[in-house]
């Protein structure tokens, strides 16, 4: 058990490149925080740093009390899981998982009853003289995880381990990761580019990007007050919808209409009058006009072409296209495009695009006119220059350290509460929330 | 394919008669010659009698028995000798990038490309002024110095190939880099380490020249230099039969070694990859 430290870390290789720009962040005891965001941001780099694989050019790393800059791994008291998982090959599973336990010189029995434990824990018991080669992904997945545990760690370090598995094994492997991680409270810093992951498992998510944190926070804060531009668009899945905007008084103007702005908004937002900022829309913050009800007021009702829908069964996906005579341009949405393509995300920040996520008793019909309506209150606007976020009241990329992560147990089971209305769309998430009831 | 068809498979067959034929027909006229009396030896025929008379001869040679000995130690020492510096200096080179590394790998191309002929006049020299004409280190020296670049390229090819991570997992796991090398790369490149064991064995083995230069008497001469100066159960006889004989027994420990590491290579081959 210890907590994690990163004091402005920086880590600067000999041809210039900085691949982590002075890191800070703090990692409380026992918990469990996400570093995401796409690929070549640092993030990996991060986790092999503490892991002791990668030299720290500047800053100072402490696990637990220690300063462990030029301590070597097997003296950091840390576990890691590696992508492809790095299990030994010659070696059977049983092996395999106490080869860190012989290392140390722990006597025969002990490593036969850790082992026995872990295999009990992880379901492999039946496989424990097996080679890897013999195993499946997901049992070489578990096994690596195994590996971890025996030797009962201060630290989990977990380098994206479920990247390599098939869509459905992942999912089930993640509630699996979540489950032991909560049941044996060790802290844990996990790597991923997968936004769903990194909202469904961690306490705290790390948003990186070119080596700069840009936000730390619940994964709920992340997805309603994102700091900038690009944290909005990398965070929720179908992506959340960019359209140009200009405030006009107490209103903005947007492609698809005008938007009163509530007031406390309209304060902040204030100095960037007649300025063209950027609107974000969430999915979820449009419906169909016709089942506001009470709320209607709170947003404006528009009308919008519909090109497709796509039915979930429990929501709908209405895709419809907005005109506009001014286009967005900024680099974050740039980066956030060419990341795109991994297929989970639908039109991820595509200009012009919208998609919509409504209730299925919504009557839209795909090549049809509809009447939405559109939630001010989920209005975020960003200023496309730095891609600040201008609605939030929170401050700016600033990794603050660990607060409230006191009342741990309630916590958990919040998140998963959050994780399932959130990823409400991937029908896969299901064991999620059993999950933490199961533990 | 042709294989496919009658007339396919009758051609593949007779494809691999010829190369079984080439390759076997002087290691069976070897034999059948080292099984013959001392008075059948010329009469040009494939089996004539059966007579154990040459080997008789051969192991109640003192010198050969002797030369056995030398071969098998000498052979046996610069292997393990060649193999340990090699499997360091490979790991150095495909796992670290430091100075000078580009000139370490061409110098021991270069070392390669002496012949032996060219340098083994100047060894005499030295290795009588310095005491090591005609002992085991005389030999061992040259066979290693010589087999090590070839045992260096082979073992960098087969470490490149297993992945960084299984190392830094052994590290995470709390071995020394020391350890990690012995017990996951060294295991895991078994393949590659037998495969240049081999190689250098049967070049210490095999070598005539060194051996034939750099020794004298039975304290260190090899069984390919004995045989030059076999002279059969008397010296009114032809030894032809005993070289022959000599010869067979020679050729078993190298079939030996091949058949005992060939399985241990295919084993390693089909262990397993590391990924899925």
């Amino acid at each position: 058990m210890a907590q994690i430290t990163l004091d402005n870390i920086t880590k600067r290789y000999p041809d210039g490149f900085e691949a982590v720009k002075d890191m800070s962040l703090e990692i409380e005891d026992g918990e469990f925080v996400i570093l995401v965001g796409p690929s070549g941001c640092g993030k990996s780099t991060a986790l092999r740093m503490i892991a002791g694989l990668e030299d720290i050019t500047d800053g100072e790393l402490r696990i637990g009390d220690n300063v462990v800059n030029d301590k070597a791994p097997k003296d950091r008291d840390i576990a890691m899981v590696f992508q492809n998982y790095a299990l030994y090959p010659h070696m059977t599973v049983r092996d395999n998982m106490g080869f860190a336990l012989k290392l140390r010189g722990t006597d025969k029995g002990e490593i036969d009853e850790k082992v026995g434990e872990a295999a009990r824990i992880l379901d492999l018991e039946q496989h424990l003289d097996r080679k890897p080669a013999n195993l499946s992904g997901g049992q070489r997945q578990r096994v690596a995880m195994g590996r971890a545990i025996v030797r009962d760690p201060s630290v989990f370090l977990m380098d994206e381990p479920l990247s390599n598995l098939d869509a459905k094994l992942r999912v089930q492997m993640r509630t699996e990761v979540s489950r032991i991680q909560q049941r044996l409270g060790t802290t844990t810093v996990y790597v991923t580019h997968d936004q769903t992951e990194a909202m469904t498992l961690g306490d705290r998510v790390a948003v990186m990007r070119s080596g700069q944190l840009q936000q730390v926070g619940s994964p709920m804060d992340l997805y309603n007050e994102p700091v900038n531009l690009f944290v909005a668009g990398f965070i929720g899945s179908p992506a959340m919808n960019f359209m140009p905007a200009t405030v006009e008084g107490d209103h903005v103007k947007l492609p698809i209409g005008d938007v009163k702005l509530p007031q406390d908004v309209r304060e902040r937002v204030g100095r960037a009058e007649g300025k063209q900022l950027i609107a974000g829309v969430r999915p979820e913050a449009f419906e169909a006009a016709a089942l506001t009800g009470e709320a209607h007021d709170r947003g404006m009702a528009f009308n919008a072409h519909i090109d497709v829908v796509e039915s979930m069964g429990s929501e709908l996906y209405a895709h419809f296209s907005v005109d506009s005579d001014q286009s967005i341009e900024s680099a974050e949405l740039r980066e956030l495009a060419e990341d795109a393509g991994g297929g989970e995300v639908p039109s991820a920040g595509e200009e012009g695009r919208i998609v919509a996520r409504l209730d299925p008793a919504s009557e839209v019909t795909e090549g049809q006119d509809a009447e939405l309506w559109v939630d001010a209150t989920r209005l975020i606007l960003f200023d496309p220059e730095d891609g600040r976020n201008l609605t939030t009241s929170q401050q700016g990329p600033a990794a603050t350290g660990g607060q409230g992560t006191s009342g741990r147990e309630p916590e958990a089971a919040n998140r998963q509460d959050d994780a399932e209305t959130m990823t409400g769309t991937d029908g896969g998430d299901q064991p999620g929330a059993t999950g933490a009831t199961r533990m | 394919m042709s294989e496919t068809t009658p007339r396919g498979k009758v051609m593949w067959l007779i494809g691999i008669l010829v190369v079984i034929l080439y390759a076997l027909i002087p290691v069976a006229w070897i034999t059948s010659l080292s099984f013959k009396a001392p008075d059948q030896v010329g009469d040009r025929k494939f089996f004539s009698g059966f007579s154990f008379d040459n080997y008789e001869a051969v192991f109640s040679d003192n010198t050969f028995l002797a030369a056995l000995i030398n071969s098998i130690g000498i052979a046996l020492i610069a292997t393990f000798i060649s193999i340990v510096l090699a499997a360091l200096a490979a790991y150095a080179t495909s796992r670290l990038d430091f100075k000078g590394k580009a000139v370490i790998l061409s110098g021991a191309l270069a070392v390669a490309m002496f012949p032996p002929i060219s340098i083994v006049g100047s060894l005499f020299d030295m290795w009588r002024a310095i005491g090591l004409y005609d002992t085991w280190p005389g030999l061992i020296i040259p066979y290693m110095t010589f087999t090590l670049p070839l045992a260096i390229y082979t073992l960098s090819a087969f470490f490149r190939e297993i992945p960084w991570e299984l190392e830094q997992a052994a590290q995470v796991d709390g071995a020394t880099p020391f350890q990690a090398f012995r017990k996951i790369i060294v295991p895991l490149a078994a393949p590659g380490v037998f495969t240049a064991a081999i190689l250098v064995f049967i070049f210490a083995w095999n070598d005539f020249i060194f051996a034939n230069t750099l020794t004298s008497t039975d304290a260190a001469r090899t069984v390919p230099a004995a045989l030059a100066f076999f002279t059969g159960a008397s010296q009114f006889e032809q030894p032809i039969g005993a070289v022959a004989a000599a010869a067979v027994v020679v050729t078993i420990p190298i079939i030996i070694m091949v058949f005992i590491f060939q399985r241990r290579i295919v084993a390693g081959l089909t262990a397993g990859a590391v990924k899925g």
